[in-house]
């Protein structure tokens, strides 16, 4: 059941792999977060549920990355081949990072904030774990 | 939020600032840097100090664990300035870590505790190669959600400026004008990385081809340059390297004492009058991605425990890792309304010259950020330019009594405020 597990980032990651974007309510104030807390910020219950979001939204903030940390080299980019990662603000409300797809990472120029955007999962490479895509809509 | 009123318990003052030259220096450690910086400062402080005067140690540092494979570097600094056996204790808040010691130290003084105190922070970050840099930095954001999907440190600020851009319809010109600005303060400033101003910079480009036979490029200005990919390649759209603070080795230190013994160290102490520090969620949490909560936080009670507003900042040294967290600074500061930075920017507003000077050191930008050392090294700016000794670079026309430091921690999950006087 997914409502007994912890809200904590294993958890988070068990349902990337499942292909599921879960955010955690608050049951008291209904407020959503994403990724998921276990303490609500803004009325500091603690009796949280499980949310799957619909996976759709709009970017909100983006950026090709042409000089990328350690794993991204070993994915095959480098200044002449940047991958886009960026902020997707969902209709549910919050906002999550992730790598952005479908959009043309050489000419950022012609990328616009409030792109439309639907959740995909990146697959699960050996030894690393499922993450956050969008792809354009 | 706050219950009341914050005020500290006593009033501490500024009597001494020194900084390490700030570079890359194959053979210097962080300890080599730090002596190099306390040197500095001791030569400052107009009547002297003596080292078994001073009582604590707080450092900040980020990561010589990764940058040098040494960590628990606060005795090691002590010992090395000979404060052995006093408490030296090292802060860690990022790019912030300093400015926390700072904050760490005014409180010591302020509580009672010590009446003089140093403040130091040192960082060598060039030993790595640039991707082992990168990850160091990164590990900075959000490791297990904003990591892990790629973003990079230049990454995060790079979203912050498209975010800007489309609020405001801000350019990336608009931004390669902060760096141009903060170069040209730079180049006045012996002890930066980055000497030189843009202009400068691509001159020297020019000669280097001719002297070498090779095809000799043509820039008709230094916006021109500074658009060519091959002059300024993009580290992560629309930020590109001259948008980005350097890699760099390099240490700071200020004595702080308590307001009553100012005068047995210094002719002329600057003192604290408001500290502030604030902290914030990872970037895709934050309700708006063109603002830092946390600056915004620690300026408000930095202003309210100083009894001063915005506007009467005279010069002030902010946290630009990048040029796009300039302007988001001096708007977060109060300097200027939201979305109104980039304008004020290129109308000179914030030059050396203008109305707001800001970064007349160079900024981190071209004076050089070995992050946890960049905090206290914009209080030897301040030192410098509020006593009137800050040599070509200073800013003309303004007798400065009143200044302010803004220092943020990686993208803004840590700020800390500090506000001087000079009286």
């Amino acid at each position: 059941m997914t409502e007994e597990r912890e809200f904590d980032s294993a958890s988070f990651y068990r349902f990337l792999a499942e292909k599921k974007l879960m955010a955690s309510r608050c049951k008291k104030c209904q407020e959503l977060y994403l990724p998921p807390h276990p303490i609500c910020s803004k009325c500091h219950g603690n009796d949280m549920e499980w949310v799957e979001m619909k996976g759709k939204g709009r970017l909100a903030a983006f950026t090709a990355v042409a000089v990328g940390p350690s794993f991204t080299i070993e994915e095959g980019y480098d200044r002449d081949n940047p991958y886009l990662v960026g902020v997707v603000e969902l209709e549910e409300g919050p906002k999550v990072s992730g790598r952005i797809r479908g959009l043309d990472a050489r000419k950022p120029e012609g990328i616009k904030v409030g792109t439309p955007l639907t959740v995909e999962f990146m697959e699960q490479e050996e030894g690393r774990r499922c993450f956050v895509a969008f792809k354009a809509r | 939020m706050s219950r009341r009123a914050r005020r500290l318990g006593r009033g501490v003052a500024l009597v001494g600032a020194g900084m390490s030259k700030f570079g890359a220096f194959a053979d210097k450690t962080s300890r080599d840097l730090f002596v190099d910086a306390f040197n500095a400062m001791t030569k400052t402080v107009d009547k002297g100090v003596d080292t078994e005067d001073i009582e604590a140690l707080y450092v900040g540092n980020y990561s010589s664990d990764l940058f040098e494979g040494q960590g628990h570097i606060a005795p090691i600094m002590a010992d090395w300035v000979g404060l052995v056996p006093k408490p030296a204790t090292r802060v860690e808040d990022a790019c912030a870590s300093s400015g926390v010691a700072i904050r760490e130290g005014i409180l010591a003084i302020a509580s009672g505790l010590y009446d003089t105190v140093l403040v130091g922070g040192t960082e060598k970050m060039t030993n790595l190669p640039t991707e082992q840099v990168t990850d160091t930095l990164a590990s900075a954001s959000d490791a297990v959600y904003e990591g892990a999907c790629g973003f990079t440190f230049p990454g995060l600020y790079a979203a912050m400026a498209t975010a800007y851009m489309a609020k405001y319809g801000a350019s990336v010109e608009h931004f390669m004008k902060v760096g141009i600005k903060n170069h040209n303060n730079g180049a006045l400033n012996p002890k930066a990385q980055f000497n030189r101003s843009i202009k400068d910079l691509m001159n020297a480009r020019i000669e280097k081809a001719k002297q070498k036979g090779e095809p000799v490029p043509y820039w008709r200005d230094e916006l021109e340059f500074l658009k060519d990919p091959r002059a300024n390649p993009v580290v992560a759209w629309p930020m590109r390297l001259f948008d980005c603070s350097p890699i760099t080795d390099g240490a700071a230190c200020i004595l702080l004492v308590a307001e009553d013994l100012a005068g047995d160290f210094s002719d002329n102490p600057i003192y604290i009058i408001g500290t502030g520090q604030g902290s914030d969620h990872a970037l895709n949490e934050r309700k708006d991605l063109t603002s830092i909560l946390a600056s915004r936080t620690a300026a408000k009670q930095a202003y309210e425990m100083a009894g001063v507003k915005p506007e009467d900042i005279q010069i002030a040294e902010v946290h630009d890792c990048f040029t796009i967290a300039e302007l988001m600074a001096i708007e977060d500061l109060g300097f200027f309304k939201p979305g109104e930075a980039f304008k004020a920017t290129e109308r000179g507003l914030t030059a050396r010259d203008g109305a707001k000077p800001i970064n007349t050191s160079g900024g981190l930008k071209s004076k050089g950020h070995p992050v946890g050392a960049s905090g206290v090294g914009q209080v030897v700016e301040i030192w410098h330019q509020m006593r009137g000794e800050a040599g070509p670079r200073q800013v003309p026309g303004k007798d400065i009594r009143l200044a302010l430091t803004h220092n943020v921690g990686a993208t803004g999950g840590t700020c800390v405020v500090h506000i001087y006087q000079r009286r």
